[in-house]
């Protein structure tokens, strides 16, 4: 318990810190911080393939994008702060508390009830043989449907980036 | 006799310490060999005077590391300029903690398994550890500041990302056979001679290509690449932080030999050795030296590739990775799909 409430406050605050730094990388590694955490949370849940699979995809691939991107820009410049646009202010004091509003009914309602997950998980829940048969067998189509949809979005990527042929 | 807690932590304890100390050891004795076997290819002798044929060479190498003067440069970002050897030493520890290097053993009235984690996802751990151990390279090119490292950092972003599709989809035909992701039972499928090297040869040379790449080896060690960026990311580190940096090189070195050992040469499987009457503990310890000469042989191997062929250029890396590896190794997940289907495997 005492181990997962020092998780819980790391990721929380390197969250925090995503946000307040002002060193763009600084801000990248707090999130590999956080989404590490994230596993950790996953592999005491006893979802142990979903923990390798947070860390392999998410903390691993796609945040190896981030530091990539943000190591090419090189921006040391950028810790001056930049003036966001008006609207975008404004929407963000309108959705942060819209957020935090959402999130706190959430957990209040799941701290109300003691169902919280009506479905409750079976003891194989967020192992690879569940989550196989989740994705290949319940939910093939949609599972299909989605990965149609990331070939073509892809693809377009690609269609994008090429150089034109002169 | 249900096992007390107390011996539970021993066991675990001691087979942590074993491994790590044989990573550990593997390590040290791999700079000599290699600069050994680099010395006998390139027609010259190598270290061979601190002890008997160099052999305390790497010990005199490491107090020289421990004693050098540590300097951070003062243009370098501090946080992560020392972090940075950690972050990629740690990960590179960790991968080896899955690989079980014999069958269980019977001592002491009980059977311990040799293997320091028995993970039910044992090969995804050691693929999320790898991909941790990119931010050790990333983040020393960028904290150090400088041209050089960064290109290096940047290189070995690229380079990993790239390659390590090539290594997860190489692996997918082994995990298709085994129906498993648990590295001993990869091990117990491949009892005798049906290693999973001549049923699935186009994935053993992707994964083989691979495994170079990720850890940034000859003929892929263009993060590094001295004739292009001095040192590549660890120009600006000196003393033990520099000798970290290496020693999670040969770590994650060790690692992959131990891993191609695992999923396509049998593990610690001894092809015939239970026809022998052996007592129980001697077979186990054949097994477990049977699969150290393997890894060994494969030890070699990257030594024998680093220093017999020339480095590629970054496009020419880049296209091999997604040109060539990538296909074959989805052709390779084909092949043995339709040998499944088939009931030839």
């Amino acid at each position: 318990m005492l181990v997962i409430n020092l998780i819980a406050f790391v990721a929380i605050f390197s969250a925090l810190m995503v946000v307040f730094h002002r060193s763009p990388m600084v801000s990248v590694v707090f999130l590999i911080v956080n989404l590490v955490c994230i596993a950790l949370f996953f592999l005491f849940l006893h979802a142990q393939f979903l923990f390798a699979i947070q860390i392999i995809v998410y903390a691993g691939a796609i945040m190896v994008l981030f530091v990539f991107v943000v190591m090419l820009l090189n921006l040391r410049k950028e810790e001056e702060l930049l003036p966001g646009w008006r609207v975008q202010r404004a929407l963000a004091y309108l959705g942060g508390p819209l957020l935090v509003g959402a999130l706190w009914t959430a957990l209040w309602r799941r701290g109300r009830s003691s169902e919280a997950f009506p479905g409750s998980f079976g003891s194989g829940f967020g192992t690879a043989e569940d989550i196989g048969q989740l994705l290949f067998n319940d939910y093939l189509f949609q599972f299909e449907a989605a990965s149609v949809l990331l070939v073509v979005a892809m693809i377009g990527a690609v269609v994008l980036a090429r150089r034109k042929e002169s | 006799m249900e096992p007390s807690i107390l011996s539970l932590v021993i066991e675990a304890l001691l087979k942590v310490a074993f491994v790590i100390g044989l990573v550990m050891g593997g390590v040290t004795y791999m700079t000599w060999v290699e600069r050994r076997v680099a010395g006998i290819i390139q027609d010259r002798l190598g270290p061979n005077r601190v002890g008997f044929a160099g052999l305390l060479q790497p010990i005199a190498d490491g107090l020289k590391f421990l004693f050098k003067e540590d300097i951070i440069p003062p243009h370098v970002y501090k946080p992560f300029y020392i972090l940075a050897p950690t972050l990629i030493f740690v990960p590179s520890l960790l991968g080896s903690t899955v690989i079980p290097f014999g069958d269980s053993i019977h001592l002491f009235g009980r059977d311990i398994q040799l293997q320091v984690a028995n993970l039910n996802v044992g090969i995804l751990f050691i693929f999320a550890m790898s991909a941790m151990g990119v931010y050790g390279i990333a983040l020393a090119g960028w904290s150090s500041n400088n041209k050089f490292s960064l290109m290096g950092g940047l290189r070995s972003s690229a380079q990993l990302i790239s390659y390590e599709l090539a290594m997860g989809l190489s692996v997918v035909g082994v995990l298709m056979v085994t129906g498993s992701l648990r590295l001993n039972e990869v091990v117990e499928s491949q009892s005798g001679f049906h290693w999973n090297a001549f049923t699935q040869p186009i994935g053993l040379l992707c994964f083989v290509v691979a495994a170079f790449a990720e850890t940034n080896r000859a003929p892929f060690d263009l993060p590094e690449c001295e004739s292009e960026l001095v040192a590549g990311y660890h120009t600006e580190y000196s003393s033990m932080k520099f000798a970290m940096f290496m020693m999670a090189e040969y770590a994650n070195m060790i690692t992959a030999a131990a891993l191609m050992v695992t999923l396509y040469f049998g593990g610690w499987q001894v092809p015939g050795l239970s026809k022998a009457a052996l007592s129980p503990l001697a077979v186990s310890l054949i097994q477990v030296g049977a699969f150290l000469f393997k890894t060994a042989f494969f030890l070699f191997l990257f030594v024998w590739v680093r220093w017999t062929l020339p480095r590629f250029r970054f496009d020419q890396l880049m296209d091999l990775g997604w040109k060539a590896l990538f296909p074959l190794a989805l052709l390779q997940i084909f092949i043995t799909a339709f040998c499944i289907l088939r009931g030839w495997l």
